[in-house]
C-alpha cells in the first residue's frame, strides 16, 4: 500500500496539469489505471498533451465502440435485411422539430383517416401535447404554472452568485441536473445562460461609465469655477499666459534696429595679408596633403579600408583593439630586401638616378617656376589698370606661359579689337566659327573671355564656394586675385544666366577638346595652338571634373570603337591619327595618372595598350606614333612605376626592325611585329654617310601627322632619331623596372637584341654608347630571387558556441520559413500522423475481429461438446436402461 | 538552218527543231542543229540550246527512246545490220552522250548563268536516267545509278583552274538527298585521288573547291533519316548500300581520308581543323584513322597545332587513343604568340581540360604554371585577366605545386632555377622555382590584373575560379567595363597645373619630342 502511495505522491509533483486535465472528467481515477509519461526536462512553452494516459479506460472505450460498430457489422455480414427508418424527416436537419412534428402529425392523421375512419363522420380527434391528451392537461393546468414561477427567481440568483465566484462549470452541471430533475419545464440552454450573463455585465458597465462621466463633468465645472475665481485672486499670471498664446509680440523699434544692424551687409574682417613665407608654407602644406592623397589613391587600398567596417565578433569587447592590423601594401624590393618604408617609390626613384626627379623635387619646382607667373600676373594687372574703365578686367592669365613682349603686344592689339563679352557657344560649330580665322593670341583671348563671361561663380555668388573653387584652380590664382572681384560683373550676367553659364562652360570643355582634335587632324597640325589650349582645358577641367572626364571618355571610346571596327573587319588596325594621341596626352595631364584606379586614366591605359598590341608598324610615321604612345604610357606610370608588358614588347619590336633580319635567338616577337616580312627592316639604315652626319635631336610631332621626308638622308636621320628615342625609352624602362622581381626575365629579349645591336658596329657612336650603358645597367640589376611566401592568413578562430539569437514571434510554430512552407509542413505532419493512426486502428480492428471469431469458435465448440456429452449421457442412460431391462429378462 | 536575228528568233527556231525531232523519227537529224548551237559563242544562245536539249533528251529518256545496255561504238552501229529502231536508239544515245559531254564542258563556262543552267540540266538528266536506267539490271532489284554521268558532274565541279564556290553552293541543295550525297562522296574521293596522283603538289584552287564540296557534306545522325532520294524509286530495297548509314559513313571516311592524306596548303588545313571536331569526327566510321592527319597538323606548329589539339583531344578522350609525349608537345606549344592569336579562347579552354586531371605529376603542372607565368610577362591585359586565374586554378588543383607561391624557410637564390629553353617539362626544374613573374605583375598598370596577380599573396582559396567568362574577353570589353565602372567619389584631378602640351620638364614626351 505504501508503494501505491509513493507512486501517487510522485505523480502529484509534476501532476499539476494532470489535475487540471483529468480533474473534471474523472475526479477520482484509480491510480493503477493511470499511466504517466514522465518528462526528463521541463521545457518552457512546450505544450504537453500526452503526459498522462488512462490505457485501461481508453481500451475499454475502444472495445465498446467496436462492439457497437464493427461487431455489429461483422454479425450482420451475411444478412441482407436492412432496417429503414421511415419516420418523416428523422435525418433531415433542415426542418425544425416543431415543423417535423406538425408534418408527422398530419401524416398520421392522414393515415388514420384513410384506413380506419373512412366512415367516421364525427371528427372528434383527440388533441395532444407531448403525447398527453390536452383534455387531461387542461384539468390541472394551473398547478404546473405555479411550479414554474416559484422556481424561476431562485435559480437566477444562484446562477449569478456562481458566475461571480467561480465554478461556472460545476454550476452549470448542477443547474442542468437540477433542471432535468424538474419535469415539464423546458431546460435552459447553456447559450441562453451565457447571453444573460453578458447582458447583465454590459448593463453594469454602462452604469459605471455614466457615473464616471458625471464625475468628469463635475470636475470640469469645478475647474471653470476655479479659473473664474483665480482671475480674481491673481491678475498677472493668466495675462502673460494669454499674451504668449494669442498676441504676437509687437516688434520693438529697438529690436528691429539691432537686428537690422546685425544682418546688414558689411565688410567682413578679412584675414590679414600673409607674408611670403607663410604663403609658401601654406602652399607646401597643401601640396603635401594633395600628394598624400595621391599616394593613397595610387596604392589603391583606400576603398577596402574605409568603406567596410570590420567584422565585429560576438566576443568583441568593443575596446577598439584590433588584432593584426591590415597594413598590406604592394610588395617591393630594394637592394634585395623587402621594402617596408612607407613611400618606397620616392626612395627608389631618388636613389636611382639624377635624371629622374622624385616627388620632392617636383613639389618644389613649381614653387620656383611660380615666381615668373606671379610677375606676369602683376604685369597684366598693371596693364589692365591702364585700360581701366572696362567692366570686366583681365585678372588672370594663362598660368605657366611666359609671354614674350611680342606676344604681349599682339595681345594688347587683339584686346582692343575683340568684343569683351561672348555668348557661350551652344555647339561645336559655333565655337569653331568664333575661333576660325583668328591668330593664336586672339583665339586664346576669345576662349578665355567665353570662360569668364560664363563663370559658374557668377550665379552662385557664394563666398565659401568660390574660395573652394579658387583653391581648386591651382596656384596661379593668388591671394590678390580675390574671387570677390568677380562680383561687379554680376549685374551683367544675372543670377539666372549664371546657371546657364555654368552649363555652357561645362559643354565648353567638350567643344574645346573637339577643337583640339580638329586642330590635330589639320594638315599641318596646329600644335602651337593646342599647346596653348591645354592650359584652358586644364582650368576648365578643374572647374568641371565630371563633364571633363565624360568628354574625354567619350573621345577615347570613339577612338577605341573605330579601332575595334577595323580589327573586326580586317583583323588588324592602323595607328589612329594624331588627335587620339593628343587626347591621350591631355588626359594624362588633366588627371592623376598614378591612381590605382581612375575613371579616365584606366581606360586611357587600356587604349594605349591596344594601340601598342593591335596596330602593326608599317611606315616611319607609325614608328613615330608608336614611340609617342610609349612616351605617354611611360609618363602615365612615371610616379606609380607600374609594369607595362606591351611596352617592352613594342620596344623590342622597334629594336628588331632596326637590325638586319637574323635567325633570332633568345627572344620572340609578338603580335604586331613579324620576324620576317615587308616591314621587318623598316628602321635599318645602311648609308654610312647619313650615319656620320646624324645629330641627335628631338623628334617632331609633325612626323606623326603625315610629314614626309624630303630626302633620303632626312628619312635616315629620322630613323636614327627614332632608334635613339627607343633606346632612351629602353633605358628608362630598365631603370624603372629594376626593382621588379623577375626583371631579368622581362628584359632578357631586349638584352639579346641589344648585344646584337652592339655586334654590328655600324651605328653612330652615340647610339652605341647608349646601348652599352643600357646593357651595363641591366647587368647591374641584381637578381631578386627570394622564394615566395604567402602572407600568413589570420588563424581561423575557434568556433565559439555563442548562441544564435532568433527573435521568436510566435511560440509553438516552426521558425524560419514562409507561411506556405509552414502550412505544407503542418499538412505533411498531419497526414503522417493520421496515416499511422489509421494503420493502428485497422490493426486493432483486425485483432478485435479475430478475438471475436475466436470466442465464437470457442463458444461453438463448448456448445458442441456440451451437446455431445448430453448425447453420450442420454445414450448411456438408454444403454443402461436397456441392459437393466435385459438383465431383468434374464433373471426372469 | 536559217537564223532569225535576236534571241527570240533563236528560241523559236530551236523550238521548231525540237518539235520536229520529238514528233517524228525522220527528223532526227535536226538534233545536230541543236547540238551545234550548244557550241555557240553567244551566252543567250547557249542557254536556249541547253534548255532545248534538256527538254529534248528529257522527253526521250522518259519515252525510253534511248538505247539501253552496253553501247557499241558509233561506226559499228551504223555498219551493223540491226533493225532501224534499234539503230535509231543507239544513234540517239550517242547524241545524248555528246550532249552530256558538252554540258560538262559548259560547267567551265565563264558565265555563271550558263554554268548554273548546265548544272541544273545535268542533274535533271541524272534524275531521269536514274529513273529510266540506260543499263540493263543484272538481277532483279539491282540498284542502278548513272555513275559515269554523275562523276562527270562532280569532276566539273572540282575544277583545277577556277574557284567554283558559287556553283558548289548551288550544288549544296542537291546534297540534301541521300543518294546524291552518297554518290558525291564516292565520286569526290575518286576525283581527289586522280588529281592528287597526277600532280605532285595539289593545286590550291582544287583544294579550295574540294574542301568546299567536302565540307558541304553532312551526314544524318540516325539511320532512319535516310529516306529522301533524288532519283525517285518505287520501293527501297534493304540490299542497296545506299540505304545504310554505315555505308554512308564508310564513304564519308574514305572521302576525307583520301583528301587529307595529301599535302594540303596551310589555309585548307586550318579550315579542316576548325570543322574537324564537330562535323567530321562524329561521322567517321573509325575516327582513330584521323590520327595521321592530326599528328601531322600538330607537328606543324603555331596556330595549326592549337587547332589540331581539339581533334586530338576527342580521339584521346573518346576513342582511347594513346598519344606519346602529348603533354610535352602541349608544353612546346606555349610561346608568347599564344596570347595574340585568334584561337586563344579555344586553346586555353582545351588546355584547361587537359590539365584538369588531378593525376598529373606535380612537375608537369609546375612546368606549365611557370611557363604560362613567364609568358604572361608579355601578354596584353585581357589575356592576363584570363591566364592569371588559369595559373591559380592549376595551383589549386595540385596542392603539391603550391610551393611555387609558398616556400617558407628556403634561402635566397642567385638565379631562377627554371630553364625556359628546356623542351621537356620534367627537366625544366620548375618545381624548384617560384612564380616571381606573378609578383612582378602585381605592379601591372591595370588594376584588375594587379588584383588578380595579388591573389597569390594570400593562401589560395579552395574553390576554383570559373574561366568560361574570361576566355572570350577582349580588350575592347575590358575598356568598356572600365568606362562604365562608377567610382565612389568625384573624379580626382591632377593638382600640378598644365603648362602646355609638352609643358612638364621631367616629361618623357618633352624630352624626346618637339612641337615644331
Amino acid at each position: 500500500m505504501g508503494k501505491a502511495r509513493s507512486a501517487g505522491a510522485r505523480r502529484k509533483a509534476p501532476g499539476i496539469p494532470v489535475g487540471a486535465r483529468g480533474g473534471p472528467a474523472r475526479p477520482n481515477p484509480n491510480p493503477f489505471e493511470v499511466k504517466i509519461n514522465r518528462q526528463k526536462f521541463q521545457v518552457l512553452g512546450r505544450k504537453t498533451r500526452h503526459d498522462v494516459g488512462l490505457p485501461g479506460v481508453s481500451r475499454a472505450r475502444a472495445i465498446q465502440k467496436r462492439t457497437q460498430t464493427l461487431l455489429k457489422e461483422y454479425k450482420e455480414r451475411d444478412k441482407s435485411n436492412v432496417f429503414t427508418d421511415k419516420r418523416f424527416g428523422e435525418y433531415n436537419s433542415n426542418i425544425s422539430p416543431e415543423e417535423k412534428m406538425m408534418k408527422r402529425f398530419a401524416l398520421e392523421q392522414q393515415r388514420q383517416h384513410e384506413k380506419k375512419s373512412i366512415y367516421n363522420l364525427n371528427e372528434d380527434e383527440e388533441l395532444t401535447h407531448y403525447g398527453q391528451s390536452l383534455a387531461d392537461i387542461e384539468k390541472h393546468n394551473d398547478i404546473v404554472d405555479s411550479d414554474c414561477d416559484a422556481d424561476e427567481p431562485g435559480t437566477l440568483s444562484a446562477e449569478l452568485t456562481a458566475a461571480h465566484f467561480g465554478g461556472g462549470g460545476g454550476l452549470l452541471h448542477k443547474k442542468t441536473s437540477q433542471q432535468e430533475g424538474e419535469e415539464g419545464e423546458k431546460p435552459k440552454s447553456r447559450k441562453a445562460l451565457i447571453e444573460e450573463l453578458i447582458a447583465k455585465s454590459k448593463q453594469e458597465k454602462r452604469e459605471r461609465q455614466a457615473q464616471r462621466e458625471d464625475a468628469l463633468e463635475l470636475t470640469e465645472k469645478l475647474d471653470q469655477d476655479w479659473k473664474e475665481i483665480q482671475t480674481l485672486l491673481a491678475h498677472k499670471t493668466p495675462k502673460s499666459e494669454n499674451r504668449d498664446k494669442k498676441e504676437k509680440p509687437k516688434p520693438d523699434a529697438y529690436d528691429m534696429m539691432v537686428r537690422e544692424l546685425g544682418f546688414e551687409m558689411k565688410a567682413q574682417p578679412s584675414n590679414r595679408m600673409k607674408t611670403e613665407e607663410e604663403l609658401a608654407k601654406e602652399e607646401q602644406e597643401r601640396l603635401r596633403s594633395l600628394e598624400a592623397e595621391r599616394l593613397r589613391r595610387m596604392l589603391g587600398k583606400d576603398d577596402e579600408n574605409s568603406r567596410r567596417p570590420g567584422h565585429v565578433s560576438a566576443d568583441d569587447l568593443s575596446d577598439g583593439f584590433i588584432l593584426g592590423e591590415d597594413d598590406r601594401r604592394l610588395l617591393s624590393y630594394k637592394d634585395g630586401k623587402m621594402n617596408v618604408e612607407e613611400e618606397q617609390s620616392r626612395e627608389a626613384s631618388d636613389g636611382e638616378s639624377e635624371e629622374e626627379e622624385g616627388e620632392d623635387s617636383s613639389e618644389e619646382d613649381p614653387e620656383e617656376s611660380d615666381d615668373p607667373d606671379s610677375h606676369s600676373d602683376l604685369e597684366s594687372d598693371e596693364e589692365s589698370e591702364e585700360g581701366s574703365g572696362t567692366p570686366e578686367k583681365e585678372r588672370r592669365h594663362a598660368p605657366g606661359k611666359r609671354l614674350t613682349s611680342d606676344g604681349q603686344k599682339a595681345r594688347e592689339a587683339a584686346r582692343t579689337e575683340l568684343p569683351y563679352t561672348f555668348v557661350a557657344p551652344e555647339s561645336f560649330e559655333e565655337l569653331k566659327s568664333l575661333l576660325s580665322g583668328k591668330s593664336i593670341e586672339e583665339q586664346l583671348l576669345v576662349v578665355e573671355r567665353i570662360q569668364k563671361c560664363n563663370h559658374p561663380s557668377l550665379a552662385v555668388g557664394n563666398k565659401a564656394k568660390l574660395e573652394q573653387r579658387g583653391k581648386c584652380q591651382g596656384r596661379s590664382e593668388q591671394a590678390e586675385n580675390h574671387p570677390l572681384t568677380f562680383v561687379p560683373s554680376k549685374a551683367t550676367a544675372g543670377p539666372g544666366g549664371g546657371r546657364h553659364g555654368a552649363l555652357t562652360s561645362q559643354k565648353l570643355f567638350g567643344f574645346l577638346l573637339e577643337y583640339v582634335g580638329d586642330l590635330a587632324t589639320n594638315d599641318p597640325p596646329d600644335l602651337r595652338m593646342i599647346d596653348k589650349l591645354v592650359v584652358q582645358l586644364y582650368n576648365l577641367c578643374q572647374m568641371f571634373p565630371e563633364s571633363a572626364s565624360d568628354s574625354i571618355k567619350f573621345v577615347l571610346r570613339d577612338a577605341m570603337h573605330e579601332m575595334e571596327g577595323m580589327i573586326e573587319t580586317k583583323g588588324r588596325a592602323a595607328f589612329p591619327g594624331l588627335d587620339v594621341l593628343i587626347y591621350l596626352k591631355i588626359a594624362g595631364m588633366l588627371f592623376p595618372t598614378s591612381d590605382f584606379w581612375h575613371p579616365v586614366v584606366t581606360p586611357a591605359l587600356v587604349c594605349m595598350s591596344q594601340l601598342l598590341t593591335k596596330c602593326p608598324v608599317r611606315c616611319l610615321q607609325d614608328v613615330v606614333k608608336g614611340l609617342f604612345v610609349c612616351c605617354v604610357f611611360l609618363d602615365y606610370v612615371s610616379l606609380s612605376q607600374r609594369f607595362i608588358p606591351e611596352l617592352i614588347n613594342f620596344l623590342l619590336g622597334i629594336l628588331y626592325i632596326a637590325t638586319p633580319n637574323k635567325q633570332n635567338q633568345g627572344y620572340t616577337l609578338v603580335h604586331p611585329f613579324r620576324a620576317f616580312g615587308k616591314n621587318s627592316e623598316l628602321l635599318l639604315v645602311s648609308d654610312e654617310e647619313d650615319m656620320a652626319t646624324w645629330q641627335r635631336k628631338s623628334l617632331s610631332l609633325h612626323w606623326a601627322s603625315g610629314l614626309k621626308a624630303q630626302t633620303k638622308t632626312e628619312a635616315n636621320h629620322t630613323r636614327l632619331s627614332c632608334l635613339a628615342v627607343c633606346l632612351a625609352l629602353v633605358k628608362r624602362c630598365v631603370l624603372m623596372y629594376g626593382v621588379l622581381p623577375s626583371f631579368h626575365d622581362i628584359t632578357r629579349p631586349l638584352r639579346a637584341l641589344l648585344t646584337e645591336h652592339l655586334a654590328d658596329c655600324s651605328h653612330p657612336r652615340e647610339l652605341q654608347e647608349l646601348c652599352q650603358s643600357i646593357l651595363t645597367e641591366m647587368e647591374n640589376q641584381k637578381h631578386h630571387c627570394q622564394p615566395l611566401i604567402c602572407e600568413k592568413s589570420k588563424p581561423v578562430p575557434l568556433k565559439l558556441f555563442t548562441p544564435r539569437l532568433v527573435k521568436v514571434l510566435e511560440f509553438g510554430r516552426k521558425q524560419g520559413s514562409s507561411k506556405e512552407e509552414q502550412e505544407r509542413k503542418r499538412l505533411i505532419h498531419k497526414h503522417k500522423r493520421e496515416f499511422k493512426g489509421a494503420i493502428r486502428e485497422i490493426r486493432k480492428d483486425n485483432q478485435f475481429l479475430a478475438r471475436m471469431q475466436l470466442s465464437e469458435i470457442m463458444e461453438r465448440d463448448v456448445e458442441r461438446k456440451r451437446k455431445v456429452k448430453q448425447l453420450f449421457n442420454s445414450l448411456a442412460t438408454q444403454e443402461g436402461e436397456w441392459k437393466a431391462l435385459k438383465r431383468k429378462k434374464f433373471k426372469k | 538552218m536559217e537564223r532569225d536575228p535576236g534571241p527570240g528568233g533563236a528560241r523559236r527556231a530551236l523550238g521548231r527543231l525540237l518539235e520536229a525531232v520529238l514528233a517524228s523519227r525522220g527528223e532526227a537529224n535536226a538534233v545536230f542543229d541543236i547540238l551545234a548551237v550548244l557550241q555557240s559563242e553567244d551566252q543567250e544562245e547557249i542557254q536556249e540550246a541547253v534548255r532545248a536539249c534538256s527538254r529534248l533528251f528529257g522527253a526521250l529518256l522518259e519515252r525510253g527512246e534511248l538505247f539501253v545496255g552496253q553501247l557499241p561504238p558509233e561506226e559499228t552501229v551504223m555498219a551493223g545490220s540491226q533493225g532501224a529502231t534499234r539503230k535509231y536508239k543507239m544513234w540517239m544515245r550517242h547524241r545524248y552522250h555528246s550532249c552530256c559531254n558538252r554540258l560538262g564542258e559548259l560547267l567551265a563556262h565563264p558565265s555563271f548563268q550558263v554554268k548554273e543552267l548546265a548544272l541544273g540540266t545535268l542533274m535533271k538528266f541524272v534524275q531521269l536516267e536514274g529513273a529510266h536506267p540506260l543499263e540493263k539490271p543484272k538481277w532483279e532489284g539491282n540498284y542502278l545509278f548513272p555513275r559515269p554521268l554523275f562523276k562527270m558532274v562532280v569532276e566539273g565541279l572540282l575544277s583545277l583552274e577556277e574557284d567554283r564556290s558559287l556553283l558548289l553552293s548551288q550544288f549544296r541543295e542537291y546534297l540534301e538527298h541521300d543518294d546524291i550525297r552518297y554518290h558525291t562522296m564516292q565520286a569526290a574521293s575518286d576525283v581527289v585521288a586522280r588529281v592528287a596522283n597526277g600532280h605532285p603538289e595539289v593545286p590550291l584552287i582544287f583544294c579550295n573547291n574540294a574542301f568546299t564540296l567536302l565540307s558541304a557534306v553532312s551526314l544524318p545522325r540516325q539511320e532512319s533519316d535516310i529516306s529522301s532520294f533524288y532519283v525517285r524509286r518505287t520501293e527501297l530495297s534493304d540490299k542497296w548500300k545506299v540505304t545504310h548509314l554505315k555505308e554512308h559513313r564508310r564513304a564519308f571516311q574514305l572521302m576525307w581520308l583520301g583528301f587529307l592524306k595529301h599535302k594540303l596548303p596551310l589555309s585548307i588545313c586550318k579550315k579542316v581543323l576548325v570543322i574537324m571536331h564537330d562535323s567530321i569526327l562524329p561521322h567517321l566510321a573509325q575516327p582513330s584513322l584521323m590520327i595521321d592527319f592530326l599528328t601531322r597538323a600538330y607537328d606543324i606548329g603555331g596556330a595549326i597545332s592549337l587547332l589540331a589539339l581539339n581533334g586530338l583531344f576527342i580521339l584521346i578522350h573518346k576513342h582511347n587513343l594513346e598519344y606519346p609525349d602529348f603533354y610535352r608537345k602541349l608544353y612546346g606549344l606555349l610561346d608568347p604568340s599564344v596570347f595574340h592569336v585568334k584561337y586563344r579562347a579555344r586553346f586555353f579552354h582545351l588546355a584547361d581540360l587537359f590539365l584538369s586531371s588531378s593525376h598529373l605529376p606535380a612537375y608537369l603542372v609546375a612546368a606549365f604554371a611557370k611557363r604560362l607565368s613567364r609568358l604572361a610577362l608579355t601578354a596584353p591585359p585581357e589575356a592576363l585577366l584570363m591566364v592569371l586565374p588559369f595559373i591559380c586554378n592549376l595551383l589549386r588543383r595540385h596542392p603539391a605545386c603550391r610551393v611555387l607561391v609558398h616556400r617558407p624557410g628556403s634561402p635566397e637564390l642567385d638565379a631562377d632555377p627554371y630553364d625556359p629553353g628546356e623542351e621537356d617539362p620534367a627537366k625544366s626544374r620548375a618545381l624548384e622555382s617560384s612564380l616571381w613573374e606573378l609578383q612582378a605583375l602585381q605592379r601591372h598598370y591595370h588594376p584588375e590584373v594587379s588584383k588578380a596577380a595579388s591573389v597569390i599573396n594570400q593562401v589560395l582559396s579552395v574553390p576554383e575560379v570559373s574561366l568560361a567568362p574570361l576566355l572570350e574577353l577582349t580588350a575592347f570589353e575590358v575598356f568598356e567595363r572600365d568606362l562604365k565602372k562608377k567610382g565612389p567619389e568625384s573624379v580626382p584631378l591632377e593638382f600640378i597645373p598644365a603648362r602646355g602640351l609638352l609643358g612638364r620638364r621631367d616629361d618623357l614626351c618633352a624630352q624626346h619630342f618637339t612641337l615644331s
